[in-house]
């Protein structure tokens, strides 16, 4: 017995390295540099969780603050899988999605205290987020028909729509907030299931989050659409070349952006249980950050949902640790501003290879 | 150095043999040693003697591909040698950035020229030296610039404003305004690359008076080109490049054109292309009078199963855009193509692919391939639905497929999962083949199939285009390398100018006649 295992345990371990090595090749310092690579900012993130769980003496980690640092980063994370998607497939990204927070917020506000009065309030609630999703996914149509028609540079087509959703969105409400929306639509934003499933509660917004973000993790990775959308971003004339219809894949790109806006704006319209014409400011850069610390690539074609979302959490976690922690927020501006600079110098490195 | 000048006063070209051996030769200004460059796959420059004496035209001719633009880019600091030395005035010298080139009194104007549409002529030509106001703020001398620019051009001779925006000017005057620019920085080393493929017979006249000047002032030229006419009118010498290599060195009144045209195509034509059938099937596609202004002029052809037809012709002849044309890429203005007796819509490329026509483009890293994407990716991206279960890509029959093609192929990559950025040129070239066939294509055509492609691999792609084709399948195949046309097409098509100058059968033609044809000289002789 003695003399099998020994001479087995060395035979085994060989064969595993052989297997090892002819299944990444061209070298193991390579791909494991290239792994370390890829993952270095879940490591960050691991850490800078470890540095605020020590730092405010174990509250950080507590299951109630982790459930609220995912509620708190979970409109941002919503809106950056939208943006996912359009930086991917156009190497571009999308300006108008704050505004189109804005304007759906106050549209889906008028829709629902308008159907409320007709119909019974939960189909008058599932009507009008069916109609706010809609809102939202014409606007990013209207994006992508200029950019893919009449070829305006997407910088300027988001950004026109940046100025334009907002406008529209304070004219819609004469300027004031729209308040008195049926409680029951406060769910969406403020409502909990699974209690005591996983310890805590589960915020609704938290499985919005997951859900969304898991479709469109599918979608990118597993069907046709996703292909075309890597595809294009990659080398759009190549794609077209290949018989792909680019013009429809980047369409879907930015209707997916809008889509993913009204979304967000719903669970915060829920939250805030009022329709205002000024939220959402400065969202869209929150959602850029979010993919660029993922490292989705801003020259197209490369990036993942999964890699965004950690970007929203490491964000989300910077901003809910340095509370903790008692860090004001002028500071944490500047820590998350550091924090993007960092990433995209990461990114820099991993595409020298 | 009074002499140099005394001796460019005289007719240049006269010199070599006028004066022979008893007066010294003027010296080498520029001395390129032994430059060798290397590619991933493959070898631009191999061991490359290039020297540029002083005041002298010389002409870099060579077939496409055959290293001049590489060289040129190596002495503008555009690119790095991998070997060899650079001497100017017999001093070494280490050209490692533009910036350095410009310095030493080196300046190229490339075909598309490097200059600025919305600033004035002056502006362009003071680009990054304009004169400064004395005193605080630095603030520019606009008196002072316009007024050197102004001197420049008067002494080239140039009739215009140096006010006028450069976006304003023809062709022909931008390539005058980019000449002022290399003499105002004092360059006495002019290379210009392709200066006459969008000039008129009159403009080209104007050119070459202008470089004549140029010379006289002591400045020493490299003239690259195509047309030939235009190196026996201007050059004293020329140097031609094959492969990488030099195939010649002479004073212009020592050679002749049929001379040139033997260096430049002259390779050994050995048995090394696959065997020809024998018997060809039906006609699978016929183009109908296909024209598109200014481009293509009433091209008409056909092609049958199994047969490839090679089509060549010079840069601008409009190769790739008849490529286009059919593949439905670009427009046309009319004409139509009929795949197996049915009228093809040339609306789009999906169009013509989902019809069975595949275009294999010349430049593989912008058009064919998505490099960022794995060689599986690649495979699969013309007939995505073909491994498709409703909206979902079946990974395993994908996977499956690719690997198939791996194997078929004898694609050389560690996996499927490799990204083709990072296979060589020849295996991406093959990685392109396995796309076209993935998507059962009918008619495929080749643009510039072994366009950087080394030799080895080269064989390989042949072997497997002359196999498609015994499989049934119809190949144009484009190329400007006159051996692979001569060697591996059934039919060769020459084209010039946009149109067809020559339908030539294979096995009845040598390179001179197709280079004769494709220089527009066809009827003449």
């Amino acid at each position: 017995m003695n003399t099998d295992t020994k001479t087995i345990g060395p035979t085994q371990a060989r064969e595993t390295t052989q297997a090892a090595q002819a299944a990444q090749i061209p070298s193991m310092p390579g791909a494991s540099r290239a792994l370390l690579q890829e993952y270095s900012i879940v490591l960050i993130f691991l850490g800078v969780c470890v540095l605020f769980a020590v730092w405010t003496g174990g509250l950080f980690l507590r299951p109630d603050n982790i459930m609220n640092v995912l509620r708190q980063i979970s409109i941002n994370a919503v809106i950056a899988t939208g943006m996912t998607f359009v930086i991917i497939t156009t190497g571009n990204i999308d300006l108008s999605v704050g505004s189109v927070v804005a304007l759906v917020a106050v549209s889906s506000a008028r829709i629902l205290k308008a159907l409320a009065l007709h119909m019974p309030i939960w189909p008058a609630i599932a009507a009008s987020c069916a109609l706010a999703l809609v809102v939202g996914g014409a606007v990013g149509a209207w994006n992508g028909f200029f950019v893919t028609r009449f070829k305006v540079p997407p910088f300027i087509s988001t950004l026109s729509m940046w100025a334009a959703a907002r406008g529209v969105a304070f004219i819609l409400c004469d300027g004031r907030p729209i308040w008195n929306l049926p409680i029951q639509f406060d769910t969406i934003g403020r409502g909990y299931v699974l209690e005591g499933v996983f310890g805590p509660w589960i915020p609704i917004p938290v499985i919005i989050m997951a859900v969304f973000m898991i479709v469109a993790h599918v979608i990118l990775t597993r069907t046709r659409t996703g292909r075309y959308a890597y595809a294009t971003g990659g080398n759009m004339e190549a794609a077209r070349l290949s018989g792909i219809n680019v013009r429809k894949a980047r369409m879907i790109a930015y209707i997916a952006s809008g889509v993913s806006a009204a979304l967000a704006s719903l669970v915060l319209t829920s939250r805030l249980a009022s329709g205002q014409p000024n939220s959402g400011e400065m969202y869209e850069l929150y959602a850029i950050a979010a993919c660029v610390v993922g490292g989705t690539s801003l020259s197209g074609g490369k990036g993942t949902i999964l890699g965004t979302f950690i970007g929203a959490l490491l964000i989300g976690t910077l901003n809910n640790g340095l509370n903790l922690a008692g860090v004001e927020s002028y500071t944490q501006n500047v820590i998350l501003g550091l924090v993007i600079l960092g990433a995209v110098i990461l990114d820099q490195f991993r595409k020298r290879d | 150095m009074p002499h140099r000048i005394a001796y460019t006063a005289l007719a240049p070209r006269l010199l070599p043999v006028a004066l022979g051996e008893e007066y010294p030769l003027p010296e080498n200004i520029l001395e390129m040693r032994r430059i060798t460059k290397r590619y991933p796959g493959v070898t631009a420059l191999d061991e490359v003697d290039f020297y540029l004496r002083s005041g002298e035209i010389h002409a870099l001719v060579g077939e496409n591909g055959a290293g001049k633009s590489t060289l040129i880019k190596i002495l503008a600091g555009a690119e790095s040698k991998d070997a060899g030395e650079v001497k100017l005035d017999g001093r070494v010298v280490e050209i490692m950035q533009p910036r350095q080139a410009k310095d030493l009194g080196i300046s190229v104007i490339y075909q598309d020229f490097g200059l600025v549409p919305h600033l004035s002529i002056s502006e362009n030509i003071m680009l990054g030296r304009e004169p400064i106001r004395p005193g605080p703020g630095g603030f520019i001398d606009w008196p002072a610039l316009h007024g050197v620019a102004a001197q420049v051009m008067t002494e080239l001779g140039l009739n215009l404003s140096p006010r006028t925006p450069v976006s304003r000017l023809s062709v022909a005057q931008k390539q005058m305004v980019e000449i002022a620019k290399a003499v105002s920085t004092r360059a006495r080393i002019i290379v210009m690359d392709e200066p006459s493929a969008t000039l008129t017979l009159h403009e080209l006249d104007r050119l070459f008076d202008l470089i004549r000047a140029l010379v006289r002032q002591g400045v020493s030229v490299v003239y690259i080109s195509h047309r030939l006419e235009e190196v026996f009118t201007i050059a004293d010498r020329v140097t031609v490049l094959r492969d990488g290599k030099v195939a010649a060195v002479k004073p212009i009144c020592q050679t002749s054109r049929e001379d040139l045209i033997r260096s430049m195509v002259g390779r050994e034509m050995a048995g090394d292309y696959p065997k020809r059938v024998d018997s060809l099937g039906e006609t699978i596609l016929a183009v109908e009078n296909i024209s598109r202004a200014g481009v293509l002029h009433g091209i008409s052809f056909t092609l049958r199963k199994g047969e490839i037809l090679g089509i060549t012709g010079l840069v601008g002849a409009g190769r790739t855009e008849l490529a286009r044309a059919i593949f439905g890429a670009d427009r046309v203005d009319s004409g139509w193509v009929m795949l197996e007796g049915r009228k093809l819509s040339l609306s789009s490329p999906k169009n013509a692919i989902a019809q069975g026509i595949s275009l294999a483009t010349e430049d593989r890293k912008e058009q064919g391939l998505v490099l960022g994407m794995t060689v599986r990716e690649n495979t699969t991206l013309a007939n995505l639905q073909a491994v498709s279960r409703g909206a979902f890509v079946d990974r395993a029959r994908e996977s499956g497929a690719a690997l198939d093609f791996v194997r078929k192929l004898a694609i050389k990559t560690p996996g499927i999962e490799q990204k083709v950025r990072n296979l060589s040129g020849g295996n991406q070239q093959k990685v392109v083949l396995a796309k076209w066939l993935f998507a059962n294509s009918k008619v495929v055509i080749f643009d510039e199939p072994t366009r950087g492609i080394d030799v080895g691999a080269k064989q390989e792609i042949y072997q497997l285009m002359r196999r498609l084709a015994s499989d049934g399948i119809g190949i144009i195949m484009i190329s400007s390398e006159l051996p692979e046309v001569m060697g591996m097409s059934d039919r060769i098509l020459v084209l010039h100018e946009g149109r067809i100058a020559a339908e030539i059968p294979a096995g009845q033609v040598d390179g001179e006649t197709i280079m004769r044809y494709a220089t527009g000289g066809g009827q003449a002789s």
